[in-house]
């Protein structure tokens, strides 16, 4: 048996965005144990909901994350309605569907560019990033805000898309949709890109099931987990399938979020054709009195808020667990065993949003 | 022909102009909704203390007795709640990005208006206050 040593990764390192400090214990080449830590951007967002009232906590918990921002605002609303008994207008609860569509197409767009960049495919990493200036002009002009969009209130959505604009950005994202299948010819039909990804880092359907793997890192090991299935918001009434692939590797989980974009579009197309007329919030008197497990797909996956009142402004408890925080585990396991340079590349395959996981 | 999959983007990336602005040369996109940082109109405000109470960050006070409306650009975090809920419209979301600025440099104070005197009113001073601090509850 040859000498163990340890190689910190992280909490700098180039393919990083985010910190997370990962200390791999190498045996020649080979991993045969991780220790992950986290704890470096914890911010105590969760305890902040004590200080400020439930409708301005909006705010904070759209500012969990950077990427899938709405979605958690959509999230925590979506919580506090269900405690108040809350009848948010159809419109409203359309609209909410559409912008959370353009975040996850955002956020995989911000993912595959990453993923390439971890490869040194830069190219395509800039062109993946140009393609996203689209849908972030689109969010910019319908919510004011390129990231953090702040439209989820209590109730509703705070401003509305005009018919016009509506069918402008179906415009935009019809013809966007050659371009992106573009560049997801690039991921999934390389040859040098599959090189680097088929096989790698290989997580079988039954460690993802019980290490609680969600989102697309569990859909690439044929576990079909989709919280948007359970019809949140306007999804109820919009046909869509999830993508599961059955590999289990590097390539699967690319080629979910490759195509989870045309999904996205997919579900965007069916919400502006649907989408009635009608107000887009009501008016909320008293403040949550009991408690809820709120839960939604993120582009990562699974998130969910436990939010609890008391009849008072202030909440008592709110309580988010982030999908990046459960799909640690199963990246421990996944880094068992491969080779030192397949690392980032593993690590960025599971989408690691440490912002999320800390709060 | 798998080798060359991004040969067609790349070509085409070159012969067209590039994607990206020549950012402080040529103004970054704004559009009508964007929002970048908040303006006062010193004679709307009457001191209500609104955008106060509801700006989550806390980077508004207001001070009645002086009439002075502060407000901390480097706290705020330009979510538009004190624009919605202004009763007089005195706030507005201008869709230009505040320069970068120094570390304590944000604060912005205002002499206001202040609440308006009913004229026939039998007093006129302590008029404006009590309104303001109602909605304390």
């Amino acid at each position: 048996m040859s000498k163990q040593i340890t190689i910190p990764f992280g909490p700098q390192h180039p393919v990083l965005p985010e910190p997370l400090h990962l200390d791999l214990v190498l045996e020649d080449e080979k991993v045969v144990d991780v220790i992950p830590t986290i704890g470096y951007v914890h911010r105590g967002l969760e305890k902040l909901v004590e200080k400020r009232e439930y409708t301005e906590y909006v705010f904070i918990a759209e500012r969990i994350c950077g990427i899938c921002s709405f979605i958690h605002s959509q999230t925590y609303v979506q919580g506090i309605e269900q405690i108040m008994g809350l009848e948010v207008p159809e419109r409203a609860q359309y609209l909410r569907t559409i912008w959370g569509e353009y975040s996850r197409l955002h956020s995989h767009l911000l993912w595959l560019g990453l993923f390439a960049d971890s490869m040194g495919f830069e190219s395509v990493f800039m062109n993946a990033w140009r393609l996203r200036e689209h849908i972030l002009d689109d969010l910019e002009a319908t919510t004011g805000g390129r990231v953090i969009q702040g439209v989820c209130k209590v109730g509703g959505v705070r401003k509305d898309i005009t018919p016009e604009k509506l069918d402008e950005m179906l415009k935009g994202l019809k013809s966007m949709e050659h371009e992106l299948t573009d560049l997801n010819n690039v991921f999934l039909h390389d040859s040098s890109m599959k090189h680097r990804l088929k096989g790698v880092g290989v997580l079988s359907k039954e460690d993802a099931y019980y290490l609680g793997a969600v989102g697309p890192t569990a859909r690439g090991s044929s576990l079909a987990i989709d919280i948007r299935e359970t019809g949140y918001g306007a999804l109820g009434k919009i046909n869509f399938k999830p993508v599961v692939e059955h590999d289990g590797d590097c390539y699967a989980r690319c080629a979910i979020r490759a195509k989870e974009m045309f999904t996205s579009i997919d579900i965007i197309e069916q919400c502006i054709k649907k989408i009635p007329d009608g107000p887009v919030d009501m008016k909320v008197t008293g403040a949550p009195n009991g408690e809820y497990f709120s839960r939604t797909e993120q582009p990562r996956g699974e998130v969910i808020h436990y939010i609890k009142g008391n009849g008072k402004k202030n909440l008592v408890r709110h309580r988010v667990r982030t999908p990046t925080f459960t799909n640690i585990p199963p990246l421990v396991t996944l880094l068992k065993g491969c080779e030192l340079a397949d690392v980032p590349v593993i690590v960025l395959s599971i989408d690691p949003c440490i912002g999320c996981a800390e709060r | 022909m798998t080798l060359f999959q991004m040969t067609k983007t790349v070509l085409k990336s070159l012969f067209t102009r590039p994607a990206t602005l020549m950012y402080p040369a040529k103004p970054a996109k704004k559009t009508a909704n964007t929002r970048g940082h908040v303006k006062i109109n010193p004679d709307g405000c009457i001191t209500c203390r609104s955008c106060q109470r509801k700006c989550p960050s806390q980077a508004i006070s207001v001070e009645v007795k002086e009439k002075t409306w502060q407000i901390d650009q480097m706290r705020c975090v330009v979510c538009a709640v004190c624009v919605d809920v202004c009763p007089t419209k005195c706030l507005t979301m201008d869709n230009q990005y505040r320069p970068a600025m120094t570390a304590r440099g944000g604060v912005e104070t205002f002499t206001v208006a202040g609440p308006k005197k009913k004229e026939p009113a039998a007093a006129p001073a302590d008029g404006g206050v009590k309104p303001a601090e109602k909605p304390k509850e």
